[in-house]
């Protein structure tokens, strides 16, 4: 599960560098693969750089003292979303998460909570990812970054939807998931109002069946921790609360079509 | 594999949460609070039941400060409660978009406020 890189880490100073004179303690959690006892490792990383990231001293960890730390990453720079982690309480990418920018003295570093751990840092996905296929989350993505784009027929303007990166830092976040593995989570709601906001050509009443359930838009408590944990500003909390006023559009319009229906046939 | 759900431990850390999260920890607890104190109260009610000489000795207690202190907290945690309620009515419902935050500020301002005078007037007619 985890991936050795081949990028030095930003610790190692470059031939000719400034010697490093800085060092930060980052406590790392540590969960065996064999479901053994959990357990907080406690080790002194150089700080080469200011720009220096919690993901570059857990590869230099991984490098340089413990080759065994299970750490999941791949781009570096926010767009796979494969390394959230919980940093001194928060939920973050930890590849643009800088040292500097953080809390002076230790610098804690958990796996994401409310997934499963499949070891050390590294959380189970999987369960996000079949929530998602339902959604048919459309791939492409309408950019207003896209110069000379037109929208398509029946979009009145251009607009980035597709931002979420399927990280997991809002399932996290949220002190719903906390309790509830059944809640279908911000991240799939997000995915649902997408979906439903611009259909691109698909029926969005399979969306809105599912997220209209106990255990959607409406298991959601508001807290929006999720949208300030979410690296890419997809905003999944005011996601939820479109999907809400859509769901009671869906139920007023049908009320009312059912009274129109008995005032006719009462004529 | 190890599962990170924290369960109910989960609602109740402060850590790392910003003030949307805070004021979901801050409505739970007051919901929690004035749930009690509805047990509390239906207890003490059952001290009619047991002649005007229990009933007066209460009533005489209740206006120890300490009860009037408790009257405050009360006081307090329903008006927290009620109009943190409000405002996640006006959310919820898509009344109100995108001002949460200032919302919530402003709600809990007037809730204290209001406990504030409330403390005063409970403590002078006492």
């Amino acid at each position: 599960m985890a991936t050795l890189v081949d990028r030095p880490p930003e610790a190692v100073p470059a031939p000719g560098a400034a010697p490093v004179t800085a060092t930060r303690v980052v406590r790392v959690r540590r969960t065996p693969r064999d479901g053994g006892a959990a357990r907080w490792d406690r080790v002194e990383v150089p700080v080469s750089s200011s720009r220096m990231t919690v993901l570059d001293a857990l590869t230099w960890i991984r490098s340089r003292v413990d080759p065994t730390l299970d750490v999941r990453h791949s781009c570096f720079h926010a767009s796979c979303g494969t390394c959230g982690l919980r940093v001194d309480g928060r939920d973050v990418l930890a590849c643009v998460t800088r040292l500097d920018d953080l809390r002076e003295g230790e610098v804690s570093v958990e796996p994401l909570r409310n997934q499963p751990v499949v070891s050390d840092l590294v959380v189970d996905l999987e369960a996000l990812y079949e929530a998602l296929e339902p959604m048919a989350v459309p791939l492409v993505r309408s950019s207003t970054l896209v110069a000379g784009g037109r929208p398509a027929e029946g979009v009145p303007a251009l607009g980035r939807f597709e931002d979420c990166i399927e990280c997991g830092l809002c399932i996290s976040a949220c002190p719903i998931e906390a309790t509830d593995a059944a809640y279908e989570g911000p991240a799939v709601l997000g995915a649902a109002w997408r979906v439903i906001d611009e259909p691109r050509g698909t029926d969005p009443a399979s969306a809105l069946a599912i997220v209209d359930g106990d255990q959607g838009a409406w298991r959601c408590h508001l807290a929006f921790e999720c949208s300030e944990a979410c690296p890419s500003e997809a905003e999944p909390g005011e996601h939820i609360l479109h999907l809400r006023r859509g769901l009671l559009r869906r139920r007023v319009a049908a009320i009312l079509r059912r009274r129109g229906t008995h005032e006719g046939s009462g004529r | 594999m190890m599962n990170e759900r924290r369960g109910v431990a989960g609602w109740f850390d402060p850590r790392g949460r910003r003030l949307g999260g805070l004021a979901f920890i801050v409505n739970r607890l007051s919901g929690l609070g004035v749930l009690v104190y509805l047990y509390l109260h239906l207890l003490i009610l059952t001290q009619l039941a047991r002649g005007p000489v229990a009933w007066d000795a209460f009533v005489a207690f209740a206006g120890s400060p300490v009860v009037l202190a408790f009257d405050v907290l009360l006081l307090a945690g329903l008006l927290v409660h009620g109009l943190n309620g409000v405002r996640l009515a006006l959310l919820g419902f898509g009344v109100v978009t995108g001002r949460g935050t200032a919302l919530f500020v402003a709600l809990m301002t007037g809730a204290v406020l209001i406990a504030a005078v409330g403390a005063l007037r409970l403590f002078e007619v006492a």
